[in-house]
């Protein structure tokens, strides 16, 4: 067992450990913590795969912007939900036998395909420089990255809509 | 060096545990957490994928960044939404938000 695997196996127990609790701590800002340590735990994964770029942009993106937003959002809407609630509903149980289902057939899967062992060489051409122009390349992957754009905006504005103060009479 | 299977693995159980969060919890906040959880194990996916199979196609970052692009879209929407019901109708519970149903 050399070294990255065992850096493997402690990351990904603790990514998967802070998922658990984010979805069974009955405190919601305890559960926007942990996820911030389970999106911790991938960008360190994406470092693993070596590719820096990524886990930088899931640290920025994930992390930054949209767990910050999501403990906001629990805190502006706290008061409604005590902690003394129960905060998993009646069908947990067909929830979680779903969940697991889920699990086991993708293991099954997972299990038989033929999958290398060590990676692909890596390319030292095909570096940062080469994902940029690809994204803004002609023939490349310049209708997905506008339409993303786009998107962002659309969304933007639709949320600044949504979120606004509702008018008198509404 | 690490197998694909091990991430493969990892990533399944990180889905199977957003969507438990996903449908057994009673509040919205927290269904949109399981939801990035789940958007967390695909991109891990993707990625695993693009490494040990193909480093030379930029497509797997690429499909990685738009799942970025996308789950921030979804997470300003969906918080918006729920701040939105929480003024009008002061609960976050997705049982109690039943305008729609009958």
């Amino acid at each position: 067992m050399t070294a990255e695997q065992l850096l493997f196996l402690a990351v990904g127990a603790v990514t998967l450990i802070a998922s658990i609790l984010v979805v069974t701590s009955p405190r919601l800002v305890h559960a926007g913590l942990w996820l911030i340590l389970a999106l911790a735990g991938v960008a360190v994964l994406f470092v693993l795969l070596e590719n820096g770029f990524l886990a930088v942009v899931q640290v920025a993106i994930y992390i930054d912007a949209i767990a910050i937003l999501i403990i906001i959002v629990v805190m502006l809407t706290r008061a409604v939900m005590r902690e003394t609630d129960p905060q998993i509903n009646r069908t947990w149980v067909l929830a979680g036998m779903a969940a697991l289902l889920l699990f086991g057939s993708l293991l099954a899967i997972v299990l038989q395909l033929p999958a290398p062992i060590r990676p692909a060489l890596l390319d030292p051409e095909s570096g940062l420089d080469v994902l940029g122009k690809a994204l803004v390349d002609v023939n490349g992957f310049i209708l997905p990255f506008e339409i993303a754009s786009v998107l962002l905006v659309a969304a933007l504005i639709g949320a600044i809509v949504v979120a606004r103060a509702p008018m008198r009479g509404d | 060096m690490v197998p694909l299977t091990w991430y493969l693995i990892l990533a399944a159980a990180i889905f199977c545990v957003g969507l438990f969060g996903v449908l057994a919890r009673r509040n919205a906040v927290a269904i949109i957490m399981g939801i990035e959880l789940m958007l967390n194990a695909v991109n891990l996916n993707l990625l695993a994928f693009w490494r040990y199979q193909s480093p030379a196609d930029v497509a797997g970052q690429v499909f990685v960044i738009i799942v970025f692009a996308v789950a921030a879209a979804e997470a300003a929407v969906g918080l918006a939404l729920i701040i939105s019901i929480y003024r009008r109708r002061t609960t976050v519970s997705p049982e109690e938000i039943d305008l729609l149903k009958w």
